[in-house]
């Protein structure tokens, strides 16, 4: 992977490997936090930090870790740069920080972290690390801002709080509701797939899962025969 | 609130899933088969109700010197090895019980819900009891969910989507018709 160009590590995040709709990582945030645009920028932004930051430490201590504890101990790190994220919007963007409540907690277990943190940082350079965990974290931020805007869009009739003239009149509020977010996705995977001109992908399974390092071959053989079945 | 209520309201009013969009990846990673929906519901729900009945606890101690923000790296610090320690013991003592969950024991890690449930239950107030409650009805919401939902997709497997929505896309827009068939619940409490 070292031959690679710092351009490339950085630039892959944001179309070519788009942790959500490519790799189809942190589904949870994405749904639920969108139903404004400026609630998904925050959102990916915070996301943005913690990813840029754990990506630095843990690619520092790649060689202090060991490899039988590594996933406690990426969650701690996780955990650490959260909390401090979450004092950070209390103090300063009080009603963003209501707004998106028990989400930015739970950016925690968003897999896309780990799974940078598994598959990248562990096994390359600092620097390297850093520009990987910026770029999908722009990634995700585009992604969250697209679905924000198309939702706040259709359903409110407002754009960052804008009124937009003719589709104030007519709001479809389903688009804010949890169905819409769902329907919005859905339908954004698909242009995405069609712009890249290929399938999409069949099912979310064993390869894109952030554990997949973690997981013995026995296991690994029950998710593949149990894909195998339902194929 | 009456227990019952707290179960009404997380099974059908606030599902976890489609409402709340908590646990999103195993949701969709998960339901191809109603047997391996069970086998991951179940395991949902064994992980949150314990993992409520031991975060509980440690955020009293917490609350006693204080630290209250270390709440979301001391919680998921304990599912974390409660998770590792459930699936060890399970495979010394319960071989059975092993085979049925274990490949789904270190998904649960970092599924969002679990953590979800423990800082809700802190957030809301409720008692011990009643956070136990909250966590049985919130795992069977999950399972239920994710039953109801493989189901529909052995359905859509069948249909004839346009190639470009094939697979995922159409998954998520199932997905949201019966998240919009959970909306008729909405106001019953």
């Amino acid at each position: 992977m070292n031959e690679h160009s710092n351009w490339y590590e950085f630039s892959k995040g944001i179309i070519k490997e788009n942790p959500n709709l490519v790799t189809l990582l942190g589904m949870c945030p994405t749904l639920a936090v969108t139903t404004l645009a400026s609630n998904g920028i925050g959102m990916g932004l915070a996301t943005t930090f913690v990813l840029v930051c754990s990506n630095l430490v843990i690619s520092v201590l790649k060689n202090v870790i060991p490899k039988a504890v590594r996933l406690p101990c990426y969650i701690v790190i996780i955990a650490g740069f959260v909390t401090l994220i979450d004092f950070l919007m209390k103090g300063y963007l009080p009603a963003l920080h209501s707004q998106l409540g028990v989400f930015l907690s739970l950016i925690t277990v968003n897999c896309i972290i780990l799974g940078r943190a598994e598959a990248f940082a562990s096994k390359n350079p600092v620097f390297k690390s850093v520009l990987d965990g910026l770029g999908m974290g722009i990634g995700f931020t585009l992604t969250l801002f697209c679905m924000g805007s198309i939702r706040e869009l259709l359903g409110t009739g407002s754009w960052f709080g804008l009124s937009v003239p003719w589709l104030s009149k007519h709001p479809m509020t389903v688009f804010i509701m949890p169905a819409g977010g769902f329907f919005v996705m859905g339908i954004l995977i698909a242009i995405v797939c069609k712009l890249k001109d290929r399938k999409p992908p069949k099912e979310i399974g064993c390869s894109s899962c952030p554990h997949k390092e973690s997981c013995s071959d026995e296991q690994k053989a029950e998710c593949d025969g149990k894909e195998a079945e339902a194929v | 609130m009456s227990y019952i209520m707290i179960i009404v309201s997380c099974v059908f009013v606030n599902n976890i899933v489609l409402s709340q969009f908590m646990g999103i990846c195993p949701f969709l990673g998960v339901s191809k088969q109603v047997k391996s929906s069970v086998g991951m519901g179940a395991a949902v729900i064994f992980v949150m109700v314990c993992a409520t009945a031991v975060t509980y606890p440690i955020y009293l101690l917490l609350e006693r010197f204080e630290i209250t923000y270390l709440r979301t790296i001391a919680f998921i610090l304990v599912i974390a090895l409660f998770v590792q320690l459930v699936e060890m013991i399970l495979k010394k003592k319960l071989p059975p019980l092993y085979r049925a969950l274990g490949v789904y024991l270190p998904l649960i890690t970092t599924n969002c819900a679990v953590l979800g449930v423990t800082i809700g239950n802190i957030d809301n107030d409720y008692t011990f009891t009643q956070s136990l409650t909250n966590a049985f009805g919130t795992g069977a919401a999950f399972t239920l969910a994710l039953v109801l939902f493989s189901g529909v997709r052995a359905r859509i497997e069948d249909c004839d989507f346009p190639e470009t929505f094939k697979g995922v896309p159409a998954t998520m827009i199932a997905a949201a018709i019966v998240s919009l068939s959970f909306m008729g619940f909405s106001g019953i409490i």
